[in-house]
């Protein structure tokens, strides 16, 4: 079975992450890393290749930096990658994001599988994963916190609010899975350096036959037109607890009109 | 006035207090029209009138019920077709989050997630959000085809503007395509009696803090007639349902009142919470980052103070 597993390069969360001037994240004045929630997905992909055969190709869209995602992906024992990487292609929208990776899939080859994190941890909108399986024409299984494949059936079991779901679908299709499903494995010594041999791609918006109309900043479907600061909060009262704390806490309740 | 689409959240024609408030937003755009996709829509009307529905599109068909998200985009894309909407507004949950991708890839337009509000000047509808863990608010705009835009939960109070709710049955032919990804199976969860965490007015959550003994936060919330989260490490540890995890990979919750009990206030907890009005935290670590949002804090230990605090309210309550 082959796999394709969508990364993404983030600002760490742990740092001050802010915008640039022209309104997009600022991906160059901090530390980024593999967004933590396609760790799962990479781990996901590799346990099922490991459980049979197949190759797992990881693909990310991003600046020259986004190169490390691809890395830590291969170290933690991915075959391939592919790097999307092209000036035009900064500030793009979901929709110019999902257009590049299907056409990358495309140009990869059509996997059994392709999986992708819940959610990228500096935009979170949660809505690539579909629309890529909209643009190939493929069903989507998402946010499943497990999974299984039995031939050429994909079953997910999805946590809902108000169920649990068993959801199918045939291959090829997508997954989308949570940060329930698996424990993402480190990269071990040995994982390191074979990752060194391992073969990665540039490519360019010419590589994938899209247009630079198609994507980028100006071309961007939703544009930011400002961003503001949130005013940090005000440190309120802070009480220690001398065995009337919690009469306390029932005052500033009563006073506040929650009771 | 162009039509404005809303799509109802309902479970089985009780409607859903975000469908009024997004219709009260839809009013300021346009003239609403529902979209309705279930059955039971007379149960339905009634209140999608009262908050200025003029139309109502039913959408009766199982084949957009028991599948993903793929079907409804296509009934979704059909009506848009025809109505030629202003706008179109779905709420904010992961399910209505896909549709609306799948949406703006078939209508070839921008679509915004997770708005905090809405605003329209000049026919022109700006939306705003929250980004990095709601430490900036950002406003944007749809610039291509039809705004698509995921609305999150008690954004605005809703306003009452009786309309007709006149039924408009639409016929949707789902693709075998759309059909690919199938539920077969559906186990619902007990019901807690509680609030849905994403509308609560007060949330209590516990935390690592609670050693995996839940009961005071329990006791606390029900006295305030309040939902309950949790926080990751209380989930992962099987504590609590993954469902009432608040935070970055749970839900996104700003309610009135949010009380962290046992809880650090990791950043990722904190992309959660912090848009909340009122925020109280009871941690035995006076060090705790979650000290630093608070209206009110206590220093101590949860199984002292929440009983405490929920006796005093009881007895409060009672005299
Ligand atoms: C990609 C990613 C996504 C994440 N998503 C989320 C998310 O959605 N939600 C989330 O919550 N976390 C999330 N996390 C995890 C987050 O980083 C923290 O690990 C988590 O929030 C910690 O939970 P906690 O505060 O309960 O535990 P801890 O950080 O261990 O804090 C426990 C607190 O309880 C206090 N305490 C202990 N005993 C008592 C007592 N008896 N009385 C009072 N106080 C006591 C301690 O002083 C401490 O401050 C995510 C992490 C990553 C990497
Ligand atoms: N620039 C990107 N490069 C590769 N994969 C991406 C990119 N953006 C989003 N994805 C994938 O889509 C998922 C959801 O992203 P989002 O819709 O932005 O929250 C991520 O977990 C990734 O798997």
């Amino acid at each position: 079975m082959n796999i394709v597993v969508c990364v993404k390069y983030v600002p760490d969360a742990q740092s001050d992450r802010t915008f640039s001037d022209d309104k997009t994240t600022d991906r160059a004045g901090v530390d980024g890393l593999l967004s933590e929630l396609d760790e799962y997905a990479v781990e996901e992909a590799l346990k099922l290749v490991e459980a049979g055969e197949g190759e797992v190709t990881v693909v990310t869209i991003g600046p020259d930096e986004a190169a490390e995602a691809v890395k830590k992906a291969l170290q933690m024992g991915a075959d391939k990658g592919v790097h999307i990487s092209d000036d035009a292609i900064h500030g793009s929208d979901a929709v110019a994001t999902s257009l590049l990776l299907a056409e990358a899939i495309k140009k990869i080859g059509q996997p059994d599988l392709i999986l992708t994190g819940m959610g990228s941890t500096d935009g979170l909108m949660n809505i690539v994963p579909t629309m890529v399986a909209e643009r190939l024409g493929l069903p989507a299984v998402t946010l499943v916190s497990s999974l299984e494949v039995n031939g050429s059936t994909v079953t997910g079991r999805r946590d809902g609010d108000t169920a649990s779901e068993t959801i199918e679908a045939s291959l090829p299709a997508l997954v989308s899975v949570t940060d329930q499903t698996n424990e993402p494995r480190y990269p071990s010594f040995k994982g390191i350096m074979a990752a060194k041999k391992k073969p990665v791609e540039t490519w360019s918006l010419g590589d994938l036959g899209v247009d630079a109309g198609q994507v980028g900043l100006n071309n961007a479907w939703v544009q930011v037109e400002s961003f503001e600061a949130r005013p940090p909060r005000e440190q309120g009262q802070v009480v220690t607890d001398e065995g009337d704390g919690g009469t306390k806490l029932a005052e500033f309740l009563s006073t506040h009109k929650f009771v | 006035m162009a039509e404005v689409l809303v799509l109802v959240d309902h479970t089985d024609g009780q409607v859903k207090k975000t469908t009024a408030e997004l219709l009260t937003i839809a009013r300021e755009i346009g003239t609403p029209s529902a979209v309705f996709v279930g059955s039971n829509v007379d149960a339905a009307r009634p209140r999608l009138a009262q908050f200025g529905a003029e139309k109502v599109y039913v959408v009766d068909n199982p084949d957009v019920t028991g599948y993903l998200v793929a079907p409804l985009a296509e009934a979704l894309a059909t009506i848009a077709e025809q109505a030629q909407p202003a706008a179109i507004l779905l709420p904010t949950t992961a399910h209505y989050k896909e549709a609306a991708g799948r949406l703006a890839i078939k209508l070839n337009s921008g679509v915004i997630t997770d708005a905090t509000g809405v605003e329209v000047a000049d026919g022109a509808v700006n939306v705003l959000k929250q980004a990095f863990a709601a430490s900036y608010t950002t406003r944007s705009k749809v610039t291509q085809g039809t705004p698509i835009i995921t609305v999150k939960p008690n954004v605005t109070a809703p306003t009452a503007a009786q309309a007709s709710a006149t039924p408009v049955p639409v016929e949707v032919t789902v693709s075998d395509a759309a059909k690919g990804a199938k539920i077969t199976e559906t186990k619902p969860k007990e019901k807690s009696g509680r609030p849905e965490l994403t509308e609560a007015a007060i949330v209590v959550s516990g935390g690592r803090g609670t050693s995996g003994d839940f009961s005071p936060v329990e006791a606390l919330a029900d006295t305030l007639g309040a939902a309950v989260g949790a926080s990751r490490a209380a989930v992962d540890a099987g504590w609590y349902p993954h469902s009432n995890q608040v935070g970055q990979t749970g839900k996104q919750v700003s309610p009135q009142l949010y009380v962290a009990a046992g809880i650090s206030g990791a950043i990722q907890h904190r992309a959660g919470m912090q848009t909340s009005k009122t925020i109280v935290a009871i941690n035995k670590d006076e060090e705790a980052p979650i000290f630093e949002l608070v209206d009110f804090g206590v220093v101590g230990d949860l199984f002292q103070v929440l009983p405490q605090a929920t006796e005093a309210i009881k007895s409060a309550k009672n005299g």
